[in-house]
Formats: structure tokens, sequence, C-alpha cells
């Protein structure tokens, strides 16, 4: 039987140097060339200062706990035998966000403010994703 | 030119909430439900005039009201695509128009085949509105509401020490408004040890935490308050409203404060507008697509400070002789998903008096919230007048 594929995401142009960083290993974040503000998810303009113009730099790679869920029903049948799975909200040092899942660590093991680690994982469909570890 | 008091609510409707209309059709029932409103109001379909649709699902348009209502003269017609915040950003719109005289009766139909039709757990990613998340965070297995809401309520307990059970008090009491109403899906009592042994959905999110999927349409028709004085039903006047949208509304992830809504915006403009502070609200219907963005709302709207809803909820408080009557009908939890709409029916229906066994005593002004999109707030605030 044939894998039931995952969602895919829809890339535009904006976005396509994050994933294209993704996929050659590296978390890549927007920064501002006018105003230096870094901002994410990926998007074409600065909030802060109006400015088209950004360069791609990588995420340190260190992330605290900022909240999680964890999933005990698939949603979406390409997940059917996952659950339970935790997705962490976590805060990165650059001032933004991910979502990704935990990796190596229970749930229970959580707190606000926790370590973690980035790292990047192939998600099985050649798609390649960020994932969280427990420092 | 402030819009309060310059319109009303003259007409309700519903059709019977079901988990199975029986094959008939989204328009069938939104058509139902609006004969059931311009009847309720004392008009002939012919003087509607203004049609404003909550949710722009692409199911029905204002033209097929024009259709099958035979509308002579459609004079004002618009969408508020806000997802759960629509009907009630509907309501504002409508209200606004009338009193701007672009129109006299705003018809709001609403109605879905959300449990035989498209579920509404399976189609959010087909939403524009949904579009960030459905490329940064859908691939990461978030597929659903409840696991993009679950964050905000796991740091709100990590924060402030807020509980399971405080939210299972939040679904029992509102199953034993359900049950008072009688038009409502769940008719079986529900309590908190049968809440707490729900299996987990989206931890800290349990079965009896998430709203239902439902069958059924609900309608609202909105006059300028000058011709209400002479329809049929009692006026309910349109005193307050406001919309407000969180920051980072297209990621939850992204929010500086996962445990704000735009609902926080929006309130403080409403109450302002409408000339009334949270301690004059006599019965409040709060948008409950999951027990814990009605605590949230709570805190958001001012009846608590900001950590204190879990043991604002406790005790009963919210049930019809508690310290704030909320969701008089059970929700979107034990009632019906109708995307609120059918909380603003139930709103005028408690003004007027209407609201039978559970008829909250001398209710002389309440409001009503939307909640949609990942975080857009609205609010109504009504008086009977």
């Amino acid at each position: 039987m044939a894998e039931t594929p995952k969602p895919v995401p829809d890339i535009s142009p904006e976005t396509r140097p994050y994933w294209d960083g993704l996929a050659a290993g590296r978390l890549l974040l927007q920064r501002c060339t006018g105003c230096g503000t870094i901002r994410h998810y990926p998007r074409p303009l600065c909030p802060a200062c109006h400015g088209f113009g950004h360069e791609w730099v990588e995420a340190e790679g260190t992330a605290t706990v900022h909240s999680w869920t964890v999933a005990h029903h698939p949603f979406h049948p390409a997940w059917r035998g996952a659950p339970p799975f935790t997705l962490v909200t976590a805060d990165l040092p650059e001032g933004v966000r991910i979502l990704a899942p935990l990796r190596d660590a229970a749930p229970e093991a959580l707190r606000i403010g926790a370590p973690l680690r980035i790292g990047i994982e192939d998600n099985g469909q050649g798609l390649r994703l960020p994932v969280l570890h427990p420092t | 030119m402030s819009p309060s008091g310059k319109a009303a609510v003259t007409g309700v409707g519903d059709t019977d909430y079901t988990r199975d209309a029986g094959g008939r059709s989204v328009l069938a029932l939104q058509l139902e439900a609006s004969l059931g409103a311009i009847c309720d109001a004392g008009l002939h379909p012919r003087e509607i005039d203004g049609i404003v649709m909550p949710i722009a699902s692409g199911a029905t348009v204002a033209e097929d009201f024009v259709t099958n209502l035979g509308i002579p003269d459609l004079r004002f017609s618009v969408a508020t695509p806000l997802g759960g915040a629509g009907p009630v950003a509907a309501v504002q719109c409508a209200a606004a128009a009338v009193a701007a005289g672009l129109c006299t009766h705003a018809l709001l139909p609403l109605g879905r085949t959300g449990r035989t039709g498209s579920r509404i757990g399976a189609r959010i990613q087909q939403m524009p509105q949904f579009r960030t998340v459905g490329e940064f965070e859908a691939p990461m297995g978030a597929i659903a509401p409840a696991q993009y809401y679950a964050p905000m309520a796991r740091r709100h307990m990590e924060l402030f020490g807020t509980t399971s059970r405080q939210l299972a008090e939040i679904a029992v009491t509102t199953r034993r408004h359900a049950i008072l109403n009688g038009n409502a899906s769940m008719t079986k009592p529900l309590t908190i040890e049968e809440h707490q042994a729900s299996r987990m959905i989206a931890d800290p999110l349990r079965l009896f935490d998430c709203s239902l999927e439902s069958d059924g349409a609900c309608a609202v028709v909105i006059s300028a308050a000058d011709r209400a004085r002479d329809m049929r039903q009692p006026r309910v006047l349109i005193t307050g409203m406001a919309e407000g949208h969180p920051d980072s509304p297209s990621a939850i992830t992204q929010r500086p404060d996962l445990t704000r809504l735009g609902l926080a915006k929006a309130a403080p403009r409403a109450f302002a507008m409408a000339g009334v502070t949270p301690a004059d609200i006599d019965v409040a219907e709060i948008y409950d697509c999951f027990t814990w963005i009605v605590l949230c709302q709570l805190e958001d709207l001012g009846f608590c400070g900001k950590g204190e809803g879990g043991a604002f909820v406790e005790g009963g408080a919210l049930g019809l002789d508690g310290r704030l009557p909320v969701n008089t009908h059970g929700g979107l939890l034990s009632q019906a998903h109708m995307a609120g709409m059918n909380h603003v029916v139930e709103l005028v229906r408690q003004l007027r008096g209407e609201a039978g066994r559970a008829q909250v005593g001398d209710a002389e002004v309440g409001l009503v919230t939307g909640y949609g999109d990942l975080g857009d707030g609205t609010i109504a605030i009504m008086a009977r007048g």
C-alpha cells in the first residue's frame, strides 16, 4: 500500500529560500537589511520599517520551550499510528519562534524555559523539517 | 457618528439542530431559518433590502436569497469572512449599514452541514486565512484547530495554574443549559468526572473540551432602530460593537502573548460605545469552539484579570443563577456548531424574555462574542429597549 502523502508546503517566491535552506540542512531566518529586524515566518515586507530588502541568516540552533501540545489523535491519515506525538512552540534567541516536533524526550519533562537544540530531519517523504531535542 | 442604539435585532429564527439534516442542502436550511427570522420580525421577505453573509463558505451567496425569497431591491450586500468571528462581525456590519441608512432590514443567514457535509475539522487547510500555518505548521502534523489552540491553554496552565477540571466546569454548565434549551444536539447530562475521563484529543484539550460538528441553520434580521419601534417584537438594541485582531493574526506560534485574543482589543471599545461595564452584563453568549477559548475570553472581556479565569468559572459561576450566566443555549459545545450565530439568536431571546427554561431573570443587558481564524475577536452588546 502506498504511503499516505503528508501535507506539502505551498511555497511562494518569498519563502523559497527558507525551504531551500532546510533542504540543505540549515534553518534560515529573514533579516531586514534596512533595520536589522529578524522576522519569521518568512514574508515579503519588514513590519518594523516596511523595507522589502532582506538577507537570510542561519539560526544559531538553540531554543527554549514556550509551550507545547501532545496530539493523541492523528488528525490526518498520514499520521495514523503516530500519536501520541508532541509539538513544541519554542523561543529562539533570535527573537522569533518555531513550531516543531519534540524528539528524544517525554512531554512530562517539558517546562517553560527548558533548553532545546534544533535539529533537521527528513519527514520520510523527502521534505526536511526542523525538530527539537532536549539538551 | 456612533452607531450605538441606531440598529436593533428585530427577528431571529433557527432550524432543528441535528447531526444529520437528512440530505437537505445548506441553502434549504438557511432559507428555512431565514423565513423564520423574517416572520418573527413581522416582515414580508420582499422587505429585506440588505444581506450580510457571515461566513463566505462558498456554499451560498446573497443572490441565492434574492432568487428564493423574491427580494425585489437588494441595496446592500457584503460578507464578513472572519471564521467564527464572522457572525458577530456581520451584526456589526449590518448595524452600521442600517444606522447609515444604506438599507433598512438586513438578513444574516448562517447554516451548514458541518457533520454530514464538508466536515469542519477537515476543511480549514483550504481556507486562505490558514495559508501561513498551512505552509509552515501543517507539514509538522499541526492539522486541526485543537492543535493550534492547545499550546495557548497549556501556557495558561503553566503560568497561572489553570486546570483541566476548571475547563470541565465550562463544559458541564454548558451541557446543562443545552438540555434546558431543548433544541440541542447533546441531550445527556455531563459530569466533571465524565469530562475528566473523556479521551485526550490535543493535550490539554479533551473530547468534551471540543465543540460539535452540526447540521442546521439560524438567521437574524437587523433593522433600523426607529423602524423597529413599530415592529412585532420588543426592541433589542445593538448598543456596542467592535472587532479586534490579535498580534500575529495568522500564526499563533509567533504571537507575543499566547493568552491574549483579538477580543482583548475589541472589548474596551464595545463597552465604551455602549456606556456599560462588565458589571452591567446580565447574560453573556461567548464563542465556545473549545472550553479554553471561553475561559480566555472571560479574561479578555474584563470579567476577571488575566490568569484568573480558572478560579472565575469554578463552582457553577457560569450557570443561570451564577455570577455570570454564560451560553444559556448550550453553545457550540452542546447545542450546535452554528459558528456562533446561534449565540446571537440566544442573546436576543434572553433579552426578550423568550428563553424558556433557560431564561435568566431580568436580563436587560447582554453581550455576544465571536472568535475565529486563530484569534480574531468580535463583540456586540445589546440591551432591551
